[in-house]
């Protein structure tokens, strides 16, 4: 680049002959060569702001064209991580305490159709038909013909149906691949269990949702990807579950009840080992909830937390438990029985007339209204409120099935002293047998309160004291008095060592009024061994009569203790117990001084 | 000089060039053979599910027992009853060796040597 000199020469030499000041051409110089610097830096930094510019608008450019291909396509499994190998299932397995199956997911395809696509609707209908006699020929011909662009068929097919169904050739009809759940054992544990049905729909996929029992319960839980290859562990034993239902369905055939449950809680963990409610149901084919009539009725209805019934005298021994804790009596306190108790215009009785007097022990052998409504006039309506509640009759129980929220106790709205009484030997208030159960556990947790579950528990229960030990052991050995010289002399069963109380309570009519006279529910509570305990039994019989006697005989030692008997007789093998000799009575050694 | 600099520059490229377009392919292959496998530990799996839902199935406390009553002539099976448990004394020691002892053993293996 050539530059001007700021002082020319020659320029200089004529200003000069001029007499002019050369500065001045200087100066002009200085002006021009800076007006030319300014102009070049001006077109540098526009052409820069012009680059800088263009830079940013590429930049956005791309993140927002990016953001659009996001936004609009499809999304795809990584595939060069292994992440995705880790969920196997859209919903986890649920798994019995040794880790068979209860529930699993089974691949399936689902059959749909679309009209405009299909070219002999006529012939496809009527080959439908053939494979699948459920459906309606005409009904499928209009939708066929008509004017539906996509109509679902069957939810479901089995691998034969779908090649049946491929074998038609009609091009409108199209599978779409499914999850369905699957209870390979059928009604085992059909009420824990509950079902599982589709919720949202679509031709790849479909959601398996819970829609009772402990799937909806843990629907989350179960539907979580995270949790999806870590199956549900509950604390049912199939083995043991699969013998109390054979052995309750035959004892309520045999003792003509039109319901009965049963449950086999473990004491010290509160695990629930069996839980079953009949009649049953298959969770595969859940029927629909009834819409006329007692729900109760209804094989759906679970009888073990939903059936809130007054158990009548399984009762007695929390009123003998707390009258002995608060030192009110002592087992051998002679308790006056003479009858009838008079209250206000009621009469309590007993069965039979007992004699004038009875020991505390006698009481709840021989099973006494009278003494066991005594004993409760010692104790008092608040505190005997205030031990219930402990136990947890007021309050559904929680164990995790969606129906146990159902299972509310009914408690007297008044109460009064004579609810006091009455409740005592367990009329007035309506209870679960589950609740039964929790609380005959408390009895034998040495006085800790149990609360059940269904889920496998790592270690014991370690819950609030309801009672001292000494009072709930003592209790206990009178549970086992019962057996062997009272009430439930049936449930003896060699080496098992069964304590219990049975209790026979009519069942309330339906329109209120009192009671009826010969329908009952029949409950027996148990616990074995006595000395040692390890398992709760509450066996109920709804509506039970036992006719190989003269007359019909509807008490619990003739209908729930036998069929208790011989489920315990059967379970406790499979639970590994061993037949023990029990420990006798020592005998009470008193100092004495000279 | 430059010239030369240039020529390495330019097989450079080329060669990195090469290298990438390899690279690239073999990624791809083993991103293909990743998903093949990724597709195959499914298809186990899901076939794992069916044959442990058959097994459940197959081994369920109904079908068991039916199978156990209509066999009952050959395996004899019944429930489990509680005077089964057996006891460790129950079990009998093992006999006595009853041939007579060997009070007085003669080397046999030296006699050969002597004679």
């Amino acid at each position: 680049m050539i530059r001007t000199p700021l002082r020319p020469l020659a320029r200089i030499l004529e200003a000069r002959a001029k007499g002019e000041n050369p500065d001045a051409i200087e100066r002009e110089n200085i002006r021009i060569r800076h007006e030319q610097m300014r102009d070049r830096a001006r077109l540098r930094a526009e052409g820069r702001l012009l680059v800088l510019g263009v830079m940013f608008f590429c930049a956005f450019g791309l993140i927002g064209a990016r953001m659009g291909v996001l936004a609009h396509s499809e999304p795809s499994e990584p595939r060069t991580s292994i992440a995705g190998a880790d969920i196997f299932a859209q919903r986890a397995d649920i798994v019995d305490r040794k880790g068979r199956i209860l529930a699993t997911n089974f691949e399936t395809h689902s059959l749909y159709a679309q009209p405009p696509q299909m070219i002999e609707p006529e012939r496809a209908a009527e080959e439908l038909v053939k494979i699948f006699p459920d459906l309606d020929r005409d009904r499928l011909l209009k939708d066929f013909t008509g004017k539906r662009k996509f109509l679902w068929v069957k939810k479901k097919l089995s691998p034969e149906q779908k090649q049946a169904v491929h074998d038609i050739g009609e091009p409108g009809l199209l599978f779409g691949p499914r999850e369905m759940r699957l209870y390979p054992n059928g009604k085992l544990a059909a009420h824990v269990l509950g079902g599982a049905s589709f919720g949202r729909e679509g031709v790849h996929a479909a959601e398996v949702i819970g829609v009772a029992g402990i799937e909806k319960h843990f629907d989350d839980r179960l539907r979580d990807p995270a949790h999806g290859h870590k199956p549900l562990t509950l604390s049912l034993d199939l083995s043991v579950q699969a013998a109390v239902e054979r052995v309750l369905h035959g004892g309520m055939t045999l003792m003509n009840a039109k319901g009965a449950t049963a449950i086999l809680m473990e004491v010290k963990t509160g695990e629930i080992i069996s839980v079953a409610s009949l009649p049953d149901f298959d969770p595969n084919d859940r029927p629909r909830p009834a819409v006329e009539g007692d729900a109760s009725d209804s094989p759906l209805f679970n009888r073990a937390v939903q059936g809130v019934y007054e158990l009548g005298s399984t009762f007695k021994i929390f009123a003998v438990a707390q009258a002995l804790e608060l030192g009110l009596i002592n087992p051998s306190t002679i308790i006056d029985t003479k009858g009838p108790l008079r209250w206000g215009k009621h009469r309590i009785r007993d069965f039979r007339n007992y004699g004038p007097e009875l020991s505390a022990t006698e009481v709840i052998v021989k099973s006494s209204n009278i003494g066991t409504a005594r004993i409760a006039q010692m104790i008092g309506t608040e505190r005997q409120q205030v031990f219930l509640k402990d136990l947890g009759f007021f309050e559904p129980t929680p164990v995790e099935i969606v129906e146990a929220s159902g299972g509310q106790p009914l408690l007297p709205p008044n109460w009064s002293e004579l609810s006091t009484m009455t409740i005592s030997y367990g009329h007035g208030l309506s209870t679960s047998p589950m609740h039964l159960a929790a609380a005959y556990a408390t009895l034998a947790n040495g006085g800790r309160k149990v609360t059940p579950t269904l889920l496998r528990q790592p270690a014991a229960q370690l819950g609030p004291r309801v009672m001292s030990e000494q009072s709930a052991r003592a209790s206990l050995s009178m549970l086992r008095k019962v057996v062997t010289e009272g009430t439930a002399s049936f449930a003896e069963v060699p080496g098992y060592a069964i304590g219990g109380k049975t209790g026979t309570a009519d069942k309330p009519r339906k329109n209120g009024g009192g009671y009826y006279e010969d329908k009952v529910i029949a409950t027996f509570a148990s616990v074995f061994p006595a000395h040692a305990p390890e398992y709760v039994l509450v066996v109920t019989l709804d509506e039970p009569v036992e006719t190989s006697g003269d007359e019909p005989r509807r008490t619990a030692g003739w209908t729930a203790v036998p069929v208790a008997a011989e489920i315990t007789r059967r379970v406790a093998p499979l639970l590994g117990l061993r037949p023990q000799i029990e420990p006798g009575e020592l005998a009470g050694i008193t100092l004495t001084a000279n | 000089m430059r010239s030369l600099f240039y020529l390495l520059t330019a097989l450079a490229v080329i060669g990195l060039a090469f290298w990438a377009y390899r690279e690239n392919y073999e990624t791809q292959a083993a991103q293909a053979k990743a998903e093949e496998l990724q597709r195959a530990i499914s298809h186990e799996r899901q076939r794992l599910r069916v044959l442990n839902a058959e097994w459940a199935y197959l081994n369920r406390p109904d079908r068991l027992r039916d199978l156990a009553d209509i066999n009952f002539d050959t395996l004899g099976l019944l429930p489990l009853q509680p005077y089964q448990f057996g006891k460790i004394d129950q079990v009998a020691f093992p006999p006595e060796d009853t041939s007579l002892p060997i009070l007085s053993p003669v080397d046999v293996s030296n006699m050969e040597a002597k004679q």
